[in-house]
């Protein structure tokens, strides 16, 4: 059997040569008569160490990293195969204060086994909430989920437990579970690497949720920017069917849930629940007018539940520890844990998971280092492209729903994209707008022309002509924006262009001659 | 993938063009349901490279609907070509994580040396630069597909022996 090596397959890990690393090692073993068991695991979400190696010792595993495949070689001659020291060694992989210092429930087995090996699963804990769920009567399961706190982690912060009671009232015999992995938002990979690392938790909560709202189908809808998401969730629910979790009959319960995987094609709005349901439908993402509500007329009019990845994943812990045991991490509203995704100008860019409450400094400055260039920290876009920009006397702000929304920012899906000092906020402003333009369904008026007058104004500004009257134009519209949108596309898409305007008023400030240069 | 006939027998009588013959195998393969019309526009465009116009009625008689709804769907996403690309198709994000690292100014250096605009194919064919709004890698950004395959902390440089390699030509 040899040593045990892991290298990852997460589709970032990748990206930096993670498959060129996996075969230097083999072939060096080869080379030298070593016999190495070569194991791809999913990514433990510290990325600027990928590829991260990791060697099973008699004293645990422990990592190398960024290894590129020249350092293969030396690695060898410095006996990582034993845990030896070299320069890319970090020791103990459990002992890196990045990993060690988070609460890792929904992200506890990622990284650390095969994402296909079911056995692997099961033995770190996997289908015990299944096992319990199958037990149970419905309603108690979604008591249970309704205690535990937890709030949608797609956007929006909807109680997932309130959201599984209506669904779960409706007479209609046929219902469905919609996973959303749209993920979308610049900043996020959290439901990337659950569907590549760890696919069986998803399948295992949406196995949960059918079984607690009465829904015999589901599917998950993932965007086509995601190939490697979308064969490793095919490859785990054909293992799950295989081994009865899915099927006629999951986990013994007598009741039936099959899961079905559907492509998104490049649509940001697709994101919108309700623009995501017509899309499953097979039609444009236009999105749909509220209400009904998809938990009473969602999927082909039926009862459905729309949650995000990350939501649905979190479920199997819920049910496996209970709901008390979830629900005694977080602070105020926001309990459990969240997956902050640290993105963009940061030095250790990857996946936090902590529970809620801690500091925003704690992530960027503690967690992620700061800035990646080395330059000082400008702002950083918290929640995506609809999210506010926060300054840096915001940044002992709490990470949670309530404060953030006090804050006039928000969480969203937990992504943190940190920018330098060179950064431009009338220039991201007007990137706003062009987003909201490009990825507006056009069912409404206000994000439709908005969008574009927006950005005109914007550039307008940017030029330096009529800047005081144009700050002006631009805020109105904004105002029509936020009140008149039919979804948060254009009702949100004034947060970061006004955070942009409140905080950094002079990179508004154009003056006409600057813009003559 | 088989569906593409390189040598196809000159089309005659009933015998269907291998744009209908595509269209047959791959609706067949969703049973003809509507609500999965999306993987089918992608399963065409992963054999064909793209999803030509010619395919649209006969997708709308086989799945009982209208020209005009079909071309409606087809039209509202992003990922689907109807007109040929190149035979390498780069996309280079250019959402807020890639931005903060330089995204846009990467954008115009790989279409310089590419030699083609953004959004545009080159004039050989051989290589299409396409804008894309996150690739979900964006802890190593700036991040660019190159075929279809992903890669981090790239420069132009890098994306174009990319292109080179894929090509056999010279960007
Ligand atoms: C423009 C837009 C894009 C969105 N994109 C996503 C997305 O990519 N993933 C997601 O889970 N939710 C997204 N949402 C939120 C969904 O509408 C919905 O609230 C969520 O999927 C519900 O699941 P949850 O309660 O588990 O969060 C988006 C919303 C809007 C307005
Ligand atoms: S706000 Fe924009 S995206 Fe949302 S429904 Fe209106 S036009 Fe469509
Ligand atoms: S923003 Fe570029 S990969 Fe996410």
């Amino acid at each position: 059997m040899g040593v045990v090596v892991y290298v990852p397959k997460d589709s970032a890990s990748l990206s930096v040569g993670a498959d060129g690393v996996a075969a230097a090692i083999q072939l060096e073993a080869v080379a030298r008569g070593v016999e190495v068991t070569l194991k791809r695991n999913g990514s433990r979400g510290l990325f600027w160490l990928e590829p991260l190696v990791e060697v099973e010792t008699t004293e645990g595993r422990v990592a190398y990293g960024p290894v590129s495949a020249a350092d293969v070689p030396g690695l060898f001659e410095a006996g990582f195969l034993s845990g030896g020291d070299h320069a890319l060694a970090h020791g103990p992989t459990d002992s890196i204060p990045y990993l060690k210092n988070q609460e890792r429930l929904t992200f506890a087995r990622m990284g650390v086994i095969e994402p296909l090996d079911l056995r692997a699963y099961q033995a770190t804990g996997g289908l015990t909430g299944l096992m319990k769920a199958a037990g149970m009567a419905p309603e108690a399961i979604v008591a249970e989920v309704t205690e535990s706190g937890l709030r949608g982690r797609g956007g929006a912060g909807f109680p997932t437990g309130i959201k599984w009671k209506t669904v779960g009232e409706q007479p209609e015999p046929q219902k469905y579970i919609c996973c959303n992995a749209d993920e979308g938002d610049s900043g996020t990979f959290a439901d990337r690497m659950i569907m590549e690392g760890d696919p069986f938790a998803l399948i295992e909560g949406m196995a949960i949720a059918g079984l607690a709202v009465g829904a015999t189908e589901g599917y998950v809808y993932i965007r086509s920017e995601y190939p490697h998401a979308i064969a490793t969730m095919k490859a785990a629910i054909g293992l799950m069917r295989a081994a009865g979790y899915l099927g006629a009959d999951v986990a013994g319960s007598g009741k039936a849930f099959e899961l079905h995987v559907r492509r998104g094609a490049g649509a940001y709005i697709c994101g919108e629940e309700s623009s995501m349901l017509e899309s499953l439908e097979g039609k444009r993402g236009m999105v749909r007018a509220k209400p009904p509500i998809p938990a009473i007329a969602g999927l082909f009019g039926k009862p459905t539940v729309v949650n995000n990845v990350l939501s649905l994943a979190a479920v199997p812990t819920i049910l496996a520890k209970g709901a008390a045991f979830y629900q005694d991490f977080g602070v105020g509203r926001s309990r459990g844990t969240q997956a902050f995704q640290l993105a963009g100008n940061i030095k250790h860019g990857g996946l936090v998971e902590k529970a809620f409450g801690l500091t925003l400094r704690e992530l960027v400055e503690g967690f992620g280092g700061g800035t990646a260039t080395g330059r000082p920290f400008r702002t950083a876009q918290l929640g995506g492209p609809l999210g506010a920009y926060v300054d840096d006397d915001m940044l002992d702000i709490e990470m949670d729903y309530e404060s953030l929304a006090a804050a006039k920012a928000m969480l969203g899906h937990g992504g943190i994209v940190v920018f330098d000092d060179s950064v431009d906020m009338a220039q991201m402003a007007r990137f706003a707008f062009e987003f909201c333009e490009i990825e507006s369904c056009g069912k409404c008026t206000p994000c439709r022309v908005g969008a574009v007058r927006g950005k005109e104004t914007v550039e307008k500004i940017l030029a330096g002509r009529e800047v005081a009257k144009n700050i002006a134009l631009v805020e109105d519209l904004c105002e029509v924006m936020t009140d008149g949108s039919l979804c948060a596309m254009g009702g949100l898409t004034p947060m970061p262009v006004l955070s942009a305007m409140r905080l950094f008023p002079e990179d508004f400030d154009r003056a006409p001659a600057q813009a003559a240069e | 993938m088989a569906m593409t006939r390189q040598n196809a027998a000159p089309i005659s009588g009933g015998d269907p063009d291998p744009v209908t013959e595509a269209v047959d195998l791959i609706c067949g393969r969703y049973g003809d349901r509507p609500d999965a019309l999306i993987e089918m526009f992608h399963d065409l465009q992963d054999g064909l490279g793209h999803v030509p116009e010619t395919a649209l009625k006969p997708i709308a008689k086989r799945l009982n609907l209208s020209r005009a709804e079909v071309h409606g769907v087809l039209s509202f996403y992003h990922d689907f070509h109807t007109k040929p690309v190149g035979r390498v198709v780069v996309k280079v994000c250019r959402a807020e994580a890639c931005q903060s690292m330089g995204a846009l100014p990467l954008i115009a250096q790989i279409c310089d040396r590419l030699g083609v605009g953004l959004g545009s194919t080159s004039a050989g064919g051989s290589v299409t630069v396409e804008p894309v709004y996150c690739l979900g890698n964006c802890a190593l950004a700036p991040a660019a597909t190159v075929g279809g395959v992903l890669h981090g902390r790239v420069d132009a440089e890098r994306v174009a022996a990319l292109v080179t390699e894929m090509t056999g030509e010279a960007g």
